[in-house]
C-alpha cells in the first residue's frame, strides 16, 4: 500500500489532541505549539495531495482500505477526488489559520485546543470517507466537540442556548440521514457500505424518490438549508472566533458535501425528482439570508446571516444539476469557506480589542488597524462577487448553471447579490471609516501571528479569483463523472 | 454424560455458589475484622475462577438434566456480562461500603448469589428452573437494595422494589401455569412442540400467558409499564447496588425473554412482536422524556436505563440473527458505559460529592480525568461515535431497518436525540458551568480506578474495534436461532 497521506491528514489532529491531553494544563505555550504543529502537518499534506492529484487520470486517488467490521461490510476506506480535494485544502488552511487566530486564548487552552483538533479530524474524515458508515462516524464526531467549544468558550449571553440548539438540530438531521443510509444498504443487498460500489447500483426510481429526500435534507440541515438554518447564525455568533471560522468555513460544507456525495451521487434519479423543489428553498436562502444580514446591528450576526445567504448559492448550484452549476457550487464552498473564515477572524480581532460587536458603537478602526481593514474589504468584495476575486467566479458559475435550468430562480437570486453589496458596503464603512471613538485610541496592535492568518486567507481569495483554474480543473474532474450518471 | 462432564459444564455456577457460601460462612465464623478483609480477595478469586470457567466452556453446547438446563454460547455470553459486571461492581464498592456498613462481607456473598441467579437464568430452559433462578436473583436484589439499614431511603427503596417484584413474580408465575396448562409441559422445547404451528384454538390461553410472562420479564428489564420500581430503587439503593441493578437483572431479563419467546413461543411470534414493539416505543419515549426533568443523577440514569431497555427491545422485535446479535452486543456496550457512569458517581460520592446533577458543576476543572470518563460514558449511552454505544445502536437500527420497520427506526433515532439532551445536561455542568469548589475530587482508590479503566477500555474498544466480539455474538446468535 502506498503512503497513507489521507490517514495522516485525518489523524494528525487526533494525535495532537492526545498529546495535548497528556500535557499539564499550565503549559499554555507547549499546548499551542502542539496544536499548531499538528494543524500544520494536516495543512501541508492536504496541499501536497491537492497538487499531486493526477488530473488526467481523475477519479478516486490516494485510496486506502482496511476491513473494519466485516460482518456488515464496513471498511475503513479513504480516497479523494476532484470534489473533495478543494474541501480538504480548505479545511487544512482554515484550521491552521484558526489555531493562529486563537493564539491569545488563555482560558483553559488545553481543553479548547484538544476539542478543536478532534472536531477538525471529524471534518477531514468526512471529506475523505468512501464508506457510508465511516462518513457517518466522522460526521457525528465533528458535531459533538462543537457543543463543548461553543458552550465552554463562547459568548456568555447565548452560548448555552446556541450550543444545545445547534447540537440537537444537527443530530436530528444526521439521524434522519441515517435512515436513508441504512435503506440504501439493505436495498442494494450487496452487504457493503462502500460509496463507490453503491453508486454503481441502479436503485429503482421509487426507492430513489422515497429516500433521496431524507438524505439530502438530513445533511442539508448542516448546510444551512432554509428553513432549517436557524441554528446556524445563533451558533456562529455564540462560538469563539476559531470555532466560528471552522464552523461557517468548513462544517457547513460538510453538510453540502455529504448531501452531494450520498444523495446526488448514489440516488441521481431521486435527485432529479426533488431538486426542482429544493432549488426554491435555496433561493429563499440567498435572498432572505442577505435581507436579514442587512438588518442586523451586531457585526457577527451580519456575517452569520451572510453565511446562510452564501451557502444558498452552494445548494442552488447543486440543485441546478448542471456541470457548470455543480462545479460553481464546489468552488463557492472553497471561496466562502476562506472568505467567512476571514470575516469571523476580523470580527474576533475587533471584539477582543473593543469588547463590542454593535456596529453603531464602532467606527474609524481603519486608522488603528489598517491591515485588518484591507483584508476585510478584500473579503467583502469577494462576498459581493467583484470580478478578480474568488466569489465572482464561483457565483457566476452557479448563476450560469441555474440560468440554464431555472432562469426565473437565477433572476430572483440576483436580488441577493444587490443586497449583499449593500450590507457589505454599509458594514465596512461603519466599522472601519468615519470618526474613531476616543475610547478606542488605546487599543492594542494586531499581532504578527494574526496578520499571517489574515494574509493567508486574503491572498487565497485573490489567487483563486485571478487564476480560478487552479481549483476548477480539479473540481471538473470530480463533477463530470457525476453528471455522466445524471444523463 | 459422565459426572465430570456435568461438573465441568456447571463449573461457573458451582464456583459462584461455593465462593458465595465460603464468604458467608467465614464471615460468621471469623471474629477478627482484619482477617475478614481477606474475604474480598476470596470474592475476587471466585469471580476470576468463574470467568475462567466460562471461557473454557467457550463454543460448547450441551443440554443437561433432561432438558432443564442448556449450556450454549448464547448463555455463556450473558454469563460473561454478569461476571464482568459483578466484578466491576465489587471493585468499585470496596471503599463505598467500608464507611457505610459494618457488614461488608455479607454484601459480597449476596452479590455472588445474585450473580449465580443471573447465570442460572441465562441457561435455564425449564419454566420451574427459570422461576427459581429469577427468585434467587430477585430476593438477593431486594436485600442488597436495603443493605444500608440505617439509611431510610435505602429501606424505602427495598420495600418498594420488593412489593413490585413480588407482584410481578406472582403474575409471571400465573402466566407460566397457563402455559403448562395449555401444553402439559414446563420444558421450553416441549412447549414449542405441543403448541405446534400457530394454533388458533390455543390463542385465547396463550395470549394472556404471554402478557403475564411479560410482566415478570418486563419488570426485570425495567420496561414500561413495569418500570415504576426503578427510579426509587436506583435512587435509594447504595450506589454500587444501583450499578449492579442497572446491568445484572436487565441482562438476565433479556436472556430469559429471548430464550422463552424464541424457543417456546415461536409460533406466536406475530403476537408478541406486536406487543414488544409497542412496549419498546413506549419504554424508550417515556424513559427519555422523564429523564429530562430529573435533578438527581442516579434517578436520571434510572430513567436513562429504562430508555435503554426500550432500544434493546428493538433487537428482539427484529428477531433475526442480526436482531439477536445487536441485542447481545448492545448489552455489552451498555454494560461498560452504564457501569462506567455509576463508578464515576461512586468515586464522586466517595470524595464527598452529592448526587444532584448540579453537584457536578465544573468537574472538568476539579478532576479532568473523571470528567472525561463521564463524558465518554454518557456519549456512549447517547450513541455518539466513535464509542461503543454508537456501534450498538447502529446495529439495532440496522436490524430494524432490515425488517423494513422504518417507523420504528425513526422513533428510535429521534429518541436518541432526545436522550442527548439530558446527557448533555451533565456534560454542561461538568464542562461549562464553573466549579463551586476548587479542590479535586479526592480519594479514588486503586481498585476503583482499575474498574473505571476497564470500563473505559470497553467503551473505546467496542467502538473502535468491535469486529471480533460482533463476530463471536453473530455465530452464537446463528446457532441459537437454528438450534
Amino acid at each position: 500500500m502506498s503512503f497513507p497521506f489521507l490517514s495522516i491528514i485525518v489523524f494528525s489532529p487526533v494525535v495532537g489532541a492526545l498529546i495535548i491531553a497528556a500535557l499539564p494544563k499550565e503549559k499554555h505555550l507547549a499546548i499551542k505549539l502542539v496544536a499548531v504543529v499538528s494543524a500544520f502537518i494536516s495543512m501541508v499534506l492536504s496541499i501536497y495531495v491537492f497538487f499531486d492529484y493526477d488530473q488526467a487520470a481523475g477519479g478516486m486517488q490516494f485510496e486506502e482500505q482496511i476491513r473494519w467490521i466485516p460482518s456488515l461490510g464496513i471498511s475503513y476506506h479513504l480516497g479523494t477526488d476532484g470534489i473533495s480535494l478543494p474541501l480538504l485544502l480548505l479545511t487544512g488552511i482554515i484550521i491552521f489559520c484558526g489555531v493562529l487566530i486563537s493564539w491569545e486564548k488563555d482560558v483553559r487552552p488545553k481543553e479548547f485546543f484538544a476539542f478543536l483538533l478532534i472536531l477538525v479530524a471529524g471534518v477531514f474524515g468526512v471529506f475523505v470517507s468512501l464508506d457510508l458508515f465511516l462518513l457517518f462516524v466522522f460526521y457525528e464526531l465533528a458535531v459533538l466537540p462543537m457543543y463543548l467549544l461553543i458552550g465552554g468558550w463562547g459568548w456568555p449571553v447565548t452560548r448555552e442556548y446556541a450550543a444545545m440548539k445547534l447540537t440537537l438540530y444537527l443530530l436530528v438531521g444526521s439521524s434522519i440521514a441515517l435512515i436513508g443510509i441504512l435503506a440504501i444498504y439493505f436495498e442494494a443487498g450487496l452487504g457493503t457500505f462502500d460509496i463507490m460500489t453503491l453508486s454503481q447500483v441502479g436503485f429503482t426510481p421509487l426507492f430513489q424518490y422515497l429516500f433521496f429526500l431524507p438524505i439530502f435534507v438530513g445533511f442539508g440541515v448542516l448546510a444551512g438549508l432554509w428553513p432549517l438554518h436557524t441554528w446556524s447564525p445563533d451558533g456562529h455568533v455564540a462560538a469563539p472566533t476559531a470555532v466560528s471560522m471552522l464552523h461557517a468555513g468548513v462544517l457547513m460544507k460538510m453538510g453540502a458535501y455529504s448531501a452531494l456525495r450520498v444523495g446526488i451521487f448514489i440516488l441521481p434519479i431521486g435527485a432529479q425528482k426533488w431538486l426542482p423543489w429544493i432549488v426554491v428553498l435555496t433561493v429563499v436562502n440567498v435572498v432572505y439570508g442577505s435581507m436579514v444580514a442587512f438588518a442586523q446591528k451586531d457585526f457577527k450576526y451580519v456575517i452569520g446571516y451572510s453565511s446562510v445567504s452564501h451557502m444558498g448559492y452552494v445548494a442552488m448550484g447543486l440543485a441546478s444539476m448542471t456541470v457548470i452549476g455543480i462545479s460553481g457550487a464546489s468552488l463557492q464552498m472553497f471561496s466562502h469557506g476562506i472568505m467567512t473564515g476571514l470575516f469571523f477572524a476580523v470580527v474576533g480581532l475587533i471584539y477582543r480589542r473593543t469588547h463590542t460587536r454593535q456596529i453603531p458603537e464602532l467606527g474609524g478602526l481603519a486608522r488603528k488597524m489598517p491591515f485588518v481593514a484591507i483584508t476585510f474589504i478584500i473579503g467583502g468584495m469577494a462576498s459581493m462577487g467583484m470580478p478578480g476575486l474568488s466569489g465572482f467566479v464561483a457565483e457566476f458559475q452557479v448563476l450560469a448553471g441555474t440560468w440554464q435550468a431555472y432562469p426565473a430562480i437565477a433572476a430572483i437570486s440576483l436580488i441577493g447579490i444587490v443586497i449583499t453589496a449593500a450590507y457589505i458596503i454599509k458594514v465596512s464603512y461603519k466599522v472601519f471609516f468615519g470618526s474613531l471613538k476616543s475610547e478606542y485610541e488605546g487599543i492594542s496592535a494586531v499581532s504578527t501571528i494574526e496578520k499571517v492568518a489574515l494574509f493567508i486567507m486574503a491572498a487565497l481569495l485573490i489567487i483563486v479569483g485571478l487564476y480560478p483554474s487552479i481549483l476548477l480543473d480539479v473540481i471538473n474532474t470530480g463533477v463530470v463523472p457525476i453528471m455522466m450518471r445524471l444523463r | 454424560m459422565t459426572l465430570s462432564q456435568i461438573l465441568a459444564l456447571l463449573a461457573p455456577e458451582l464456583i459462584l455458589a461455593i465462593t458465595g457460601l465460603v464468604v458467608l460462612v467465614l464471615d460468621m465464623v471469623w471474629r477478627d475484622e482484619k482477617k475478614k478483609e481477606w474475604l474480598l480477595y476470596v470474592t475476587l478469586v471466585g469471580l476470576v475462577g468463574t470467568l475462567a470457567a466460562i471461557v473454557t466452556l467457550w463454543h460448547q453446547a450441551a443440554v443437561l438434566f433432561s432438558g432443564i438446563y442448556t449450556v450454549d454460547m448464547f448463555a455463556l455470553l450473558f454469563k460473561l456480562i454478569a461476571i464482568v459486571g459483578t466484578g466491576l461492581v465489587v471493585l468499585s464498592a470496596i471503599e463505598f461500603m467500608r464507611g457505610r456498613t459494618p457488614y461488608p462481607c455479607e454484601f459480597y456473598s449476596l452479590l455472588l448469589f445474585a450473580t449465580l441467579g443471573i447465570s442460572l437464568i441465562a441457561s435455564a430452559t425449564d419454566l420451574i428452573l427459570i422461576y427459581l433462578a429469577i427468585e434467587l436473583l430477585s430476593i438477593t436484589s431486594y436485600i442488597l437494595t436495603g443493605y444500608l439499614r440505617q439509611d431510610p431511603k435505602s429501606n424505602e427503596a427495598a420495600i418498594k422494589y420488593f412489593l413490585y417484584g413480588a407482584v410481578a413474580s406472582a403474575v409471571m408465575l400465573y402466566g407460566m401455569s397457563l402455559l403448562y396448562g395449555a401444553t402439559g409441559s414446563t420444558n421450553l422445547n416441549q412447549i414449542a412442540m405441543a403448541l405446534g404451528p400457530a394454533n388458533a384454538s390455543l390463542q385465547e390461553i396463550i395470549f394472556p400467558a404471554v402478557i403475564f410472562l411479560l410482566v415478570g420479564f418486563g419488570f426485570k428489564i425495567g420496561a414500561v409499564p413495569f418500570h415504576q420500581w426503578a427510579p426509587d430503587a436506583y435512587e435509594g439503593a447504595p450506589t454500587p447496588v444501583t450499578a449492579f441493578l442497572s446491568v445484572g437483572p436487565k441482562a438476565a431479563g433479556f436472556a430469559v425473554l429471548v430464550r422463552v419467546f424464541l424457543v417456546a413461543l415461536p409460533s406466536f411470534q406475530p403476537d408478541w412482536i406486536l406487543l414488544l414493539s409497542v412496549i419498546s416505543v413506549v419504554t424508550m419515549t417515556l424513559g427519555n422524556l422523564v429523564a429530562i426533568w430529573q435533578k438527581n443523577i442516579k434517578r436520571m440514569l434510572a430513567y436513562s436505563s429504562i430508555a435503554q431497555a426500550g432500544y434493546i427491545l428493538l433487537g428482539m422485535v427484529a428477531t433475526s440473527t442480526l436482531g439477536i446479535t445487536s441485542l447481545v452486543f448492545y448489552m455489552f456496550t451498555y454494560l461498560f458505559a452504564n457501569l462506567g457512569a455509576f463508578i464515576i458517581i461512586i468515586a464522586f460520592s466517595n470524595g464527598g460529592g452529592g448526587d444532584s446533577v448540579e453537584d457536578y458543576a465544573g468537574l472538568s476543572q476539579r478532576s479532568p480525568g473523571l470528567a472525561l470518563a463521564m463524558l465518554l460514558c454518557l456519549l456512549s449511552l447517547a450513541g455518539i461515535p466513535p464509542l461503543a454505544g454508537f456501534i450498538g445502536k447502529f446495529y439495532l437500527f440496522a436490524a430494524i431497518m432490515k425488517d423494513g420497520l422504518i417507523w420504528l427506526m425513526l422513533i428510535g433515532v429521534l429518541n436518541s436525540v432526545i436522550s442527548l439532551y439530558y446527557y448533555l445536561e451533565v456534560v454542561r455542568q461538568m464542562y461549562i458551568i464553573p466549579p463551586k469548589a476548587e479542590e479535586p475530587v479526592s480519594s479514588t482508590s486503586k481498585a476503583l480506578s482499575g474498574a473505571l479503566l476497564i470500563t473505559m477500555i470497553g467503551v473505546l474498544l467496542l467502538g473502535l474495534y468491535p469486529a471480533p466480539l460482533i463476530e463471536l455474538i453473530r455465530v452464537a446468535a446463528c446457532a441459537f436461532l437454528s438450534g
